[in-house]
């Protein structure tokens, strides 16, 4: 008799239970298909700053082999982008870490400005006007954050803007030299 | 009757608004057959935009839709099958871009989860069906005429021991 009231009741809370859980999810939040797969192929164009020497310049992934570093895709009209840019800064400047800004599906003008305005904190800095080299990284939209190592192979990829917590959490595992400065920061 | 002819010409009216947003917000693209342009119709609905995430590429507003219908008509142009298109999407964005994945260990819950609850169900189902039935077939009848056949001995010898013995009423 008591089972009759008894396995509704399992059924509610396994319900409630397995729904509560989705609400935790972020629906946004996809595993990449390029993780553990080398990044793609490409070879773009440099924006054109008032630091740019060589206008003839082209960037490929291949130049950074032997070292791991940061591709931060941006863009001038991303709003996302100028909240985590101070955190790029604070990277480029205080960190040896390579970091490379594509500039996506951007005008030309309004980047330069936009960094000169904001600070650059890039070594490198390829445009994607088209927005092909995005398709073939899979990305959703700017901003997005990736991690490449010295293989060339793609080992973190975040979709959307970063922030100090995630920096440690997720990202500095990848730098020892991060990890050192973002400890350091939340001791003070 | 004069409300059914106004709603019946509101409906025709509306008729005409419905039908431009139901075509989507593809750009205008001239295939050169008739061929590609059905296979790029089908391939927008079933690949889906990765940003807005309800929506596949046909219905999808978002830039990178747009990106991604560019990308579809060239490699239909550049003569990849549907197959190979599906590929291609597939090893940029992951199972997520079709709206019918693939089968394999990520999405095989997807795949099964709806036959492995069906079977559970019917499992459950004939169980109960299966002790039902065998319960109305024994207990009503016989213990019917048990309990009438231990009442009225009860009554004409007045002994209440009888009662208890239930389970094999012969004397």
């Amino acid at each position: 008799m008591n089972s009759k009231f008894l396995l509704p009741l399992i059924a509610f809370l396994l319900m409630a239970v397995l729904l509560g859980f989705g609400l935790t999810q972020n629906p946004q939040e996809l595993p990449s298909a390029l993780i553990g797969k080398p990044i793609p192929k490409f070879s773009q164009p440099i924006l054109k700053t008032s630091e740019t020497h060589d206008e003839q310049d082209l960037f490929t992934p291949d130049e950074l082999l032997g070292k791991r570093w940061i591709l931060n895709v941006w863009a001038s009209w991303c709003p996302s982008c100028r909240y985590e840019h101070p955190l790029f800064n604070e990277i480029g400047n205080r960190t040896s870490i390579p970091l490379v800004g594509l500039n996506y599906k951007d005008a030309e003008q309004n980047a330069v400005q936009w960094l000169a305005e904001r600070g650059n904190p890039y070594d490198r800095i390829p445009t994607d006007m088209s927005g092909d080299v995005g398709i073939d990284l899979g990305l959703y939209g700017a901003p997005e954050t990736y991690v490449i190592d010295e293989q060339g192979r793609v080992l973190y990829r975040h979709a959307g803007p970063i922030d100090a917590e995630l920096i440690e959490r997720e990202i500095a595992p990848f730098f020892p030299e991060l990890q050192a400065l973002f400890v350091q920061q939340q001791g003070s | 009757m004069n409300i059914r002819l106004t709603l019946l010409t509101a409906l025709a009216i509306s008729a005409f608004f419905i039908t431009p947003t139901s075509l989507g917000v593809v750009e205008v693209n001239q295939f050169e057959t008739v061929e590609e342009e059905k296979r790029y119709k089908e391939l927008l609905e079933e690949l889906r935009c990765p940003k807005c995430q309800n929506q596949n590429l046909l219905d999808s507003d978002a830039p990178i839709a747009k990106d991604l219908r560019r990308r579809t008509r060239s490699l239909i142009e550049e003569g990849k099958s549907n197959e190979e298109v599906k590929s291609y999407m597939l090893d940029r964005y992951g199972d997520f871009v079709l709206y019918k994945p693939r089968f394999n260990a990520a999405t095989a819950l997807l795949w099964l989860g709806p036959f492995i609850l069906l079977a559970i169900v019917v499992i459950v189902l004939l169980r109960r069906i299966k002790n039902k039935t065998e319960e109305e077939l024994l207990k009503p009848s016989q213990s019917d005429d048990e309990a009438t056949r231990i009442k009225v001995r009860n009554l004409m010898s007045n002994s209440p021991d009888l009662t208890q013995d239930s389970g094999d009423a012969k004397p």
